[in-house]
């Protein structure tokens, strides 16, 4: 690991002063992605702004608007969230299948978004449950934040602060884990919103998107069978040594009707 | 470069110096000689590394030391009573022949405690998948799957 320097600021608009005024400096959350790429030498910030000392930005609040969550927030504590078991199951659940418990005790909600790892969960919860991130500047919807391979709608030095998730009537998420590292080779995240369906798939494409294929079919029948019966299109999916486009394209059909099956309860 | 760093590690108030890119687990077994704790991969998957930080289980070669900065650290080497009597889980182990040549041991072991102070009374298949951050070459699992279930029930009863 290259060298650095380091600084635990004491709130989000510290952290955000110091980032801003380096543009080789970074955010540090839990490090489960960063340190292990700056292990790697993949990445090589001059500066590291530790969150970790930053109360604000951890926590849960369930209101009308749905569930709200710090970005600091461990993927073991949305997991094991009463609060969001009741308001939002398979969010929860989905924090439960983040790579392993050592893992989720550390990583966090923001910097998994931040990171937008193709073969990342959350990504597949905000885009499926059409949720809200807040940052310092602004409010970013989910439809607008996923744009590409390792890349966001964010700014350099923007601040993912919480993210609103809307409850949905029904919803589920499941994956096809890659046996080593537990990454999603595909996830399908499934939410009959009330006002409309909608499925996020990732792991398949360079970052998370929404199939319109899927949403077309399940708005008609919110069923298994309807699932069943659509193709999704392999173009521009990911191929490599664990699956081919064409795998990955089948496999976001057979996650899609499991994912129904398991919201339809 | 060098910057203090404050924890408490098995019980003791610690502070050392360290650079800014120090790992957690470098502190410990380089500067603390607390040699217990494993480094068996680069990538973050074996949990041969695997330490308590305020009671939670996490990989200490995936974190900075400075991340630690005034938190309660327990390291297999503080898990066993001061006279030398195992913790129930590290007996378990012992008895149900849950280890071979022991490198992934003291990682299994933290991450089973924290674990079962939280499920007391998880099935066989919650303990497997508790296990997906721990890699053994040697066991096939079985007996530590075995190992867990045991030391679980062990710690419920308060032995
Ligand atoms: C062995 C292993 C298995 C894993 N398996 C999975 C898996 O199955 N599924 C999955 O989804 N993930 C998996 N992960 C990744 C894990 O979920 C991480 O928690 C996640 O990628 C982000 O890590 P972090 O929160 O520690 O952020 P960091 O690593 O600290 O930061 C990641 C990036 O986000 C930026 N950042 C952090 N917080 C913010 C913020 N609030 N605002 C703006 N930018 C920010 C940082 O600057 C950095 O660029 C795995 C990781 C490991 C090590
Ligand atoms: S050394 Fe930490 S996970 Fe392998
Ligand atoms: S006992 Fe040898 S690696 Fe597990």
């Amino acid at each position: 690991m290259h060298a650095f320097k380091y600084l635990r600021a004491s709130s989000a608009n510290d952290a955000a002063a110091a980032v801003a005024k380096n543009s080789e400096a970074r955010y540090l959350a839990g490090g489960q992605s960063l340190v292990q790429a700056m292990k790697l030498r993949l990445s090589s910030p001059t500066d590291l702004i530790d969150l970790g000392a930053i109360k604000d930005l951890t926590g849960i609040k369930v209101d009308g608007s749905g569930v709200t969550i710090g970005a600091m927030t461990r993927h073991a504590d949305v997991a094991g969230s009463a609060d969001v078991k009741k308001a939002i199951p398979a969010l929860a659940a989905l924090a439960g299948m983040v790579g392993d418990r050592q893992v989720r005790n550390m990583g966090t909600l923001g910097g998994s978004l931040a990171n937008s790892d193709p073969a990342a969960d959350y990504p597949a919860a905000v885009l499926g449950l059409g949720a809200t991130i807040n940052t310092n500047k602004r409010k970013i919807a989910a439809d607008d934040f996923f744009k590409g391979l390792f890349e966001t709608a964010l700014q350099p030095a923007e601040l993912i602060t919480s993210v609103t998730f809307p409850a949905a009537k029904r919803a589920a998420y499941v994956k096809f884990k890659n046996q080593a590292s537990r990454f999603a080779i595909v996830g399908v995240f499934v939410a009959d919103t009330g006002s409309g369906v909608r499925v996020a798939v990732t792991g398949a494409g360079p970052c998370a998107f929404r199939s319109k294929e899927l949403e077309a079919a399940l708005s008609k029948s919110f069923t298994v069978e309807a699932a069943a019966a659509v193709k999704v299109p392999d173009k521009g999916m990911n191929s490599d040594l664990h699956a081919s486009a064409e795998y990955r394209a089948h496999l976001v059909t057979v996650m899609a009707k499991r994912a129904v099956q398991a919201a339809l309860g | 470069m060098g910057v203090k760093v404050s924890m408490t590690v098995n019980g003791k108030q610690v502070s050392s110096e360290v650079e800014e890119r120090t790992l957690l687990v470098t502190l410990i077994r380089e500067q603390l000689r607390l040699t217990g704790t494993h480094v068996g991969c680069d990538t973050a998957q074996c949990g041969a590394c695997t330490i308590a930080m305020n009671g939670k289980a996490v990989k200490s070669c995936s974190m900075l030391a400075m991340q630690a900065e005034g938190a309660d650290i327990m390291t297999i080497e503080g898990v066993a009573k001061p006279d030398g009597t195992l913790h129930p889980m590290q007996a378990a182990f012992k008895e149900n022949h849950g280890l071979q040549c022991g490198f992934c041991t003291p990682g299994m072991v933290m991450n089973a405690i924290d674990f079962a102070k939280r499920h007391p009374n998880a099935s066989e298949q919650e303990v497997r998948e508790a296990l997906d951050g721990n890699l053994c070459r040697c066991t096939g699992y079985h007996n530590i799957v075995k190992s867990i279930m045991a030391g679980s029930k062990a710690m419920a009863a308060g032995k």
